[in-house]
Formats: C-alpha cells, sequence, structure tokens
C-alpha cells in the first residue's frame, strides 16, 4: 500500500503508456491510432511534469516580498517547481498538436481516397 | 493482432513496473531533474532578465533556439497539410466521394451565444500573451485561445463567416510572419554585434546604464518574440482546423 502512494503518479503514466501503445498497436482505425499516439503523449507529458515537482513547492513564478515598498522577489530554489521539465513540455505539447493535425490529415486524405479508414479495408483495397 | 498488441502493451507496463524502484520519489527536491541544472535558471533568471516568470524567460529567451524552431515545426505542419488536403476548383474524377447535401447551420442560440463569447476570448488571448511574463501564460496558450475564438466563429456560423474575417491568404500570411517576427528579432540582435538571439546586444535601443539596458532588452524581445509565437499558433490552430473540416474545400465546416 506504501509502494502504491509512493509510486501512484508513475503507475497512473504506465497505465496510459499502455493504453496508447495498445491503441497504436492493436486498433484498426485510423483515427483510434491517432487518438492512441495522443494518450502516448500526454503519459509522456505527465511523467516530465511529475518529475519536476518538490513537495511543498508553488509554480515556477516568482514570488516577492515588500520590504519598505519595494518588491524583492525571493529566489530560493526549493520554493519553486522545476521550470525546465514544463518548458520542455510546452514543447513537446505543440509538436504533438502539429503531428496530430498532420497524421489526421493524411487519415483523412486516405478516407477520401479509399472510401474508408479501417485498415485491413484498405489493404483490401489495395490488392 | 489484438490480443498480440495487448501482450505487447502488458510486457512494457510490467517491464516499467519492475524498474519503479529505481526511480526518484514523487516531490523529492534533491531528485537528479531537480536539484542540478533548474537551480541556476530559477535563482538567476530575475537577475539576468527581470522576468518573474521563470518558464517563459527560459523558454523565450535561454532556449531561444529551442523555441523559434518549434514555431518552424508548426509553420512546417501548416504547410504540409496544406500541400496535402487543399483543393481548387470543382471535383475532378469520380473517387472524390460524394459530398452530402449542404445543411446550413441553424445559430439561433450558439449565434448568439459566439457573438458575447469571443471577443472576451480574444481579449483574454491577448491579456494572456502580453501577461506572460508576470503570470502564466506566454505565446502558445494565448495563441491558442485566440485560435479557439476564431475556430468557434467558424464552427457555430458558417466557415465562410469566419473566413470573411481571416482569409486564406491572411493565415497563411501570418503562420509565416510570426515565424518571421521571431527570427526577425534573432537577425536584429545579430546586426547590433551580439549573436543571433542573443537578446542582451539590443542593449543600444534603451536607456540607462550598459547593464541594465541589457537586461531590459532581454524583457523586451522576450515580449516581442511571445507576439510573433502568438501570430503563429493562432492562424496555424485555424488552419489547421478549416482544412481539415472543410475536407480543403474552403467552402464549409463540419
Amino acid at each position: 500500500m506504501e509502494w502504491l502512494q509512493i509510486n501512484y503518479n508513475y503507475l497512473l503514466v504506465i497505465v496510459l503508456l499502455m493504453i496508447g501503445l495498445w491503441a497504436m498497436i492493436g486498433k484498426n482505425n485510423l483515427v483510434k491510432k491517432c487518438i492512441g499516439m495522443c494518450i502516448f503523449q500526454n503519459a509522456i507529458i505527465m511523467f516530465f511534469i511529475s518529475m519536476g515537482v518538490k513537495a511543498g513547492s508553488t509554480i515556477p513564478i516568482l514570488n516577492y516580498t515588500k520590504i519598505d515598498g519595494v518588491k524583492t522577489y525571493l529566489t530560493e530554489a526549493s520554493m519553486y517547481a522545476n521550470p525546465l521539465t514544463q518548458i520542455l513540455m510546452l514543447t513537446a505539447i505543440v509538436v504533438g498538436v502539429a503531428t496530430l493535425g498532420m497524421a489526421l490529415t493524411l487519415v483523412q486524405k486516405i478516407y477520401s481516397e479509399y472510401g474508408t479508414c479501417e485498415e485491413d479495408e484498405i489493404l483490401e483495397k489495395l490488392n | 493482432m489484438k490480443v498480440l498488441s495487448l501482450i505487447i502493451a502488458l510486457v512494457m507496463g510490467a517491464l516499467l513496473t519492475v524498474i519503479l524502484d529505481d526511480l526518484p520519489a514523487w516531490g523529492d527536491a534533491q531528485s537528479p531533474a531537480n536539484a542540478h541544472v533548474s537551480a541556476y535558471y530559477l535563482e538567476n533568471a530575475y537577475k539576468q532578465t527581470h522576468v518573474p516568470n521563470v518558464v517563459t524567460a527560459v523558454l523565450a529567451d535561454y532556449r531561444g533556439f529551442d523555441t523559434m524552431f518549434e514555431t518552424g515545426v508548426v509553420f512546417v505542419a501548416v504547410i504540409g497539410i496544406m500541400a496535402i488536403l487543399r483543393r481548387e476548383g470543382v471535383p475532378k474524377g469520380a473517387k472524390s466521394r460524394k459530398r452530402p447535401p449542404h445543411q446550413p447551420p441553424d445559430p439561433a442560440i450558439t449565434g448568439v451565444a459566439t457573438r458575447f463569447i469571443v471577443p472576451f476570448m480574444q481579449i483574454f488571448g491577448l491579456y494572456v500573451i502580453a501577461h506572460g511574463h508576470y503570470s502564466p501564460g506566454g505565446g502558445f496558450q494565448g495563441g491558442v485561445i485566440l485560435g479557439a475564438s476564431v475556430i468557434l466563429m467558424a464552427m457555430t456560423g458558417e466557415l465562410k463567416s469566419a473566413l470573411n474575417r481571416m482569409s486564406e491568404d491572411w493565415f497563411i500570411i501570418m503562420v509565416g510572419l510570426g515565424f518571421l517576427i521571431f527570427a526577425g528579432v534573432g537577425l536584429a540582435c545579430m546586426f547590433y554585434g551580439g549573436n543571433f538571439l542573443d537578446y542582451s546586444a539590443l542593449a543600444p535601443l534603451f536607456s540607462g546604464t550598459p547593464q541594465e539596458a541589457a537586461i531590459t532588452a532581454r524583457y523586451h524581445a522576450m515580449l516581442w518574440v511571445e507576439i510573433g509565437v502568438g501570430f503563429t499558433v493562432m492562424s496555424s490552430m485555424f488552419a489547421i482546423y478549416t482544412y481539415l473540416a472543410s475536407d480543403g474545400w474552403m467552402d464549409r465546416g463540419l
């Protein structure tokens, strides 16, 4: 039980990775494969974000105190969550949107060409 | 195939579960990812750029190259989608599928609601872009909100009415313009004798002692860069939606 409490973020990520991988390999419909890819990406994003968490910390936007009316920003590193993982994942989200848009475009082109998104039906029409 | 893929997924899950004990505990401030580099940015980002939001500072300044080419990725994706889906004129050949007859949407409720929501969304999107230095936000987030507002117009009303506000020519120009603003700021740094995207080289444009001016230059250049990113993301979101929803015909949406 304690093991579950310590590792539950990783376990959630693993479950999402399994769902995504299963959808990408096992599903027959190309749109569902794209959805699987999206779930896989989101699992990786959650993994990175949960790696950057520090216990008792807040978001990486500096707090300030006012001493005699002068703003002084507090730059203690342990007060804030790790910004680097968040920035990396900001990049990953945007690139993920671009790849998902591209994938859906190809699926739509395949659909208008073959009239179906099912993989086996496309293979039948190809032969 | 289904069973095989299930086995593969389960095996991968099992393997990942086995190595769980080697990963740092959740919220461990001393884990390798948290202990080394990130502290430098948290401690020095404000001193060097006067931007309290460390995410924005690192994204737009320290990692400017990464962000610029990320904008380039979005640009290339839009160009690719346009190249694949865009068609002109009437359908040719028997292969083009029959399109169902067009039913114009009834905007009785959604149209009125959209008319109220869209201005607030756009103001909020601009706020998120402009206030990214001090609060969660920045070019990507604000650009997505702005893009969503245009997509909302296209979804509730006719696609044509949204295209009247933001035509195909314009969103293609704006996707490129955003990338150009970003690269232009980088080139301006080179003209002032610095490295590409080294914003502190823009210091002569700002008043104050050289050190202060360098900090101000980094602060302002970050805002310009975020605006460029906002342009690209906003119009690319709308471009992706338009091409996908109209199947490249540009006449009507979903």
